[in-house]
Order: C-alpha cells, then sequence, then structure tokens
C-alpha cells in the first residue's frame, strides 16, 4: 500500500514540515507575548511574499503527508482498497490543500 | 521453586478456518516438559485426529511454530514451566495464516512472499567456474550473517501487526532474506531485489512496531534488515539507478 515514490514523499514532506512547524510555534509565542492585534498581524503578513512562501509551502507539505498517512490507516484499519482508498488519498489532499490555501490567502493577499 | 501443578489444562483450537472451536484437554504435568510434548500428548493419548505439524523436535526445522497463550512461539524449544506457570495453555495455529486443519496451517502465502521479494539466490557464476571467495570481514558479510540464521518457522510473520492489517506485505522473513542476499557478494541482481521490495507491499509498509525482533526464537532482527532495505532503495532511488 506504500510504494518506494508515497514513502518517500512522506518522509520528504516531514522533513520539510519539521522546521516550519518550529518556525510555526515560534511565530505563535511571538504573537501572543507581544500582545500583536489582528489589525497588527494581518499588516505584517499582508502583502508579504516571505509569509505566502512560509505557510504555502507548509499547507503542500501537510497535504501530501496527512493524505499518506491516511491512506495507510485507512488499508490496515478500514481494509479500503483500489478505486476508494486512491479517492480517499486524493480527497484528503484535496481537501487540505483547499482549505490550508483558503487561509493562506487571506492573511498574505495584499 | 514454583511447584508443578499435577495436570495442565490446555485449550487447543480445533478445525478449519471456516468452522473453528476451542476443545480442552487435561494433560499430565512433567517437571520438564515443552509445548510440543502437551500437544503429541494430546494427539497420541486423548484425540489422535488432532491434526500438527512438527519434525526435528530441537528448533533447527521452523515446522512446530504455534501460537501459545496468544504469542507465537517454536514449541518444541518452548517450555511449559516458562509459559504456564498456572498450569493453563492456550495453543492455536498460527496467526495470519490460512488453517489447513486444527494447528496445520498453510505455508503458501508466507513462501510466496520469498518468492516475490526475490529473497532467493541468484547466482554470479556458473557451476564449472571457481568457487567465489567471501571475505568473511566485509561489513556488508557482517550484516548478511545477522539475518542468515532464520528458520523459516514463521513467528515473524504471525506476529507482525502489519501482515495482519495489509495481507499484500511482504513480512519480515521474506525482506530479511532480500536485505542478505543485497549484502552477498555472490548474488548478481541487486536491482532486482530492489525493485522487488519496492511494490505496493514492500519493505516501506513496515511501521518499525519490532514484534519481529521481539519474537524471533533466533534473536534475529528483522526490523534491522527492513531499516536498511528502506535505506538502500531511497539511495538508489535518488541515484535514479531504478525507476522509482
Amino acid at each position: 500500500m506504500l510504494d518506494l515514490r508515497l514513502y518517500m514523499a512522506q518522509r520528504l514532506s516531514a522533513l520539510v514540515m519539521a522546521p516550519l512547524v518550529l518556525g510555526h510555534i515560534a511565530v505563535m509565542i511571538y504573537a501572543i507575548q507581544g500582545g500583536l492585534s489582528t489589525a497588527e498581524i494581518l499588516g505584517r503578513t499582508q502583502g508579504s511574499l516571505l509569509w505566502f512562501l512560509f505557510y504555502g509551502t507548509f499547507v503542500l507539505a501537510v497535504s501530501v503527508h496527512a493524505a499518506i498517512g491516511l491512506r495507510v490507516i485507512a488499508h490496515e484499519w478500514l481494509r479500503l482498497r483500489g478505486t476508494a482508498l486512491g479517492l480517499l488519498t486524493w480527497g484528503t489532499c484535496a481537501a487540505l490543500l483547499a482549505l490550508g490555501f483558503s487561509a493562506v490567502f487571506a492573511v498574505t493577499l495584499p | 521453586m514454583t511447584r508443578t501443578p499435577e495436570m495442565l489444562h490446555v485449550t487447543v483450537q480445533r478445525g478449519t478456518a471456516q468452522d473453528s472451536r476451542k476443545e480442552r484437554y487435561d494433560v499430565p504435568a512433567r517437571e520438564n516438559q515443552t509445548v510440543l510434548d502437551v500437544v503429541s500428548w494430546i494427539q497420541q493419548e486423548a484425540d489422535p485426529t488432532l491434526s500438527y505439524r512438527f519434525a526435528c523436535r530441537v528448533g533447527m526445522c521452523g515446522s512446530c511454530a504455534m501460537m501459545v497463550n496468544g504469542v507465537p512461539r517454536w514449541t518444541c524449544r518452548t517450555h511449559v514451566s516458562r509459559v504456564a506457570g498456572d498450569g493453563r495453555l492456550d495453543i492455536a495455529p498460527l496467526r495470519n495464516l490460512p488453517v489447513i486443519k486444527d494447528l496445520a496451517t498453510d505455508m503458501d502465502p508466507f513462501f510466496d512472499k520469498w518468492v516475490a521479494a526475490e529473497a532467493h539466490h541468484h547466482p554470479t557464476r556458473g557451476r564449472l567456474e571457481e568457487f567465489d571467495p567471501i571475505k568473511p570481514d566485509s561489513p556488508e558479510r557482517a550484516e548478511a550473517n545477522l539475518g542468515i540464521e532464520c528458520i523459516n518457522c514463521g513467528i515473524c510473520y504471525a506476529a507482525c501487526d502489519t501482515v495482519a492489517g495489509n495481507p499484500d506485505y511482504l513480512g519480515p522473513a521474506a525482506l530479511q532474506r532480500a536485505w542478505t542476499l543485497l549484502n552477498d557478494s555472490r548474488d548478481a541482481d541487486r536491482p532486482g531485489i530492489l525493485a522487488a521490495v519496492s511494490g505496493r507491499g514492500g519493505c516501506h509498509n513496515c511501521h518499525s512496531m519490532g514484534s519481529c525482533a521481539q519474537y524471533c526464537p533466533n534473536g534475529l532482527n528483522p526490523m534491522r534488515a527492513i531499516a536498511g532495505l528502506k535505506r538502500e532503495t531511497v539511495k538508489a532511488a535518488l541515484r535514479g539507478k531504478r525507476d522509482a
């Protein structure tokens, strides 16, 4: 159920996520500690290519990683296979991409 | 010293996979007695229709593995005193394999997967050529030596939860054999082995839970072998030596 290609996609997406998770946690702590308001946060993120790339990459990595992980669980525990398993994998990936990018666009588009 | 009970209370799974039941037997306890002795006593003294499999009785042939109190074990080398302190034994056929009858399982899926993993020798030389010398101290040989004492008993396969959840998974024994061949200088089909263990049921399905290493009666560590296969397949794919 997990061939070499999917295995590498999951490992590489984990590799990408690790530093981004740390960065995300650091940003959250900074924003709360400093008492930044919503307007102040949006003022820094809207129109920023850097924040778009940071969270855009995060969303891409999460979508790939989570979809493959759920694929394995669904196969081993729910016995899903074939088309149903493919639909679940791609559906999860597409849903996470849509939700993630709608959030990224909302805070980074000028 | 624990006192040996006079009788052992033994339940044995009987019948086929479609029609299985538990039957109870009281078996005389001995001070020195293996689980295989118990099964043989039932077959010889209580019910001659009991089917089970064994051959060497000394832990070499790998044919007598069964589930003993829920755990896969080689029954000829498992002393009752070590697994049934309270005098109770529950004996069932090996997990993850089709049952033929009673305690005898169909080992075909297990060995078919050895073939599917290319876990058989691909010679570099013909029989008319000189022997291919092996350097015993090379790192590859040392790695192969860690896995070559496998007796094909199927205990790791029965212990593996990934096999239970994913019937296509090749399993620890076949993958460990593939790993020993990958490290064998006399094996000629390295790309073939790497391709065979990279498919949908291949080494990448292993979750490294370690039941194979935990229950292997010979103390081998198939999980280490599978980690090695993951490493080598990824290296080969990154080098572009095979289609990823």
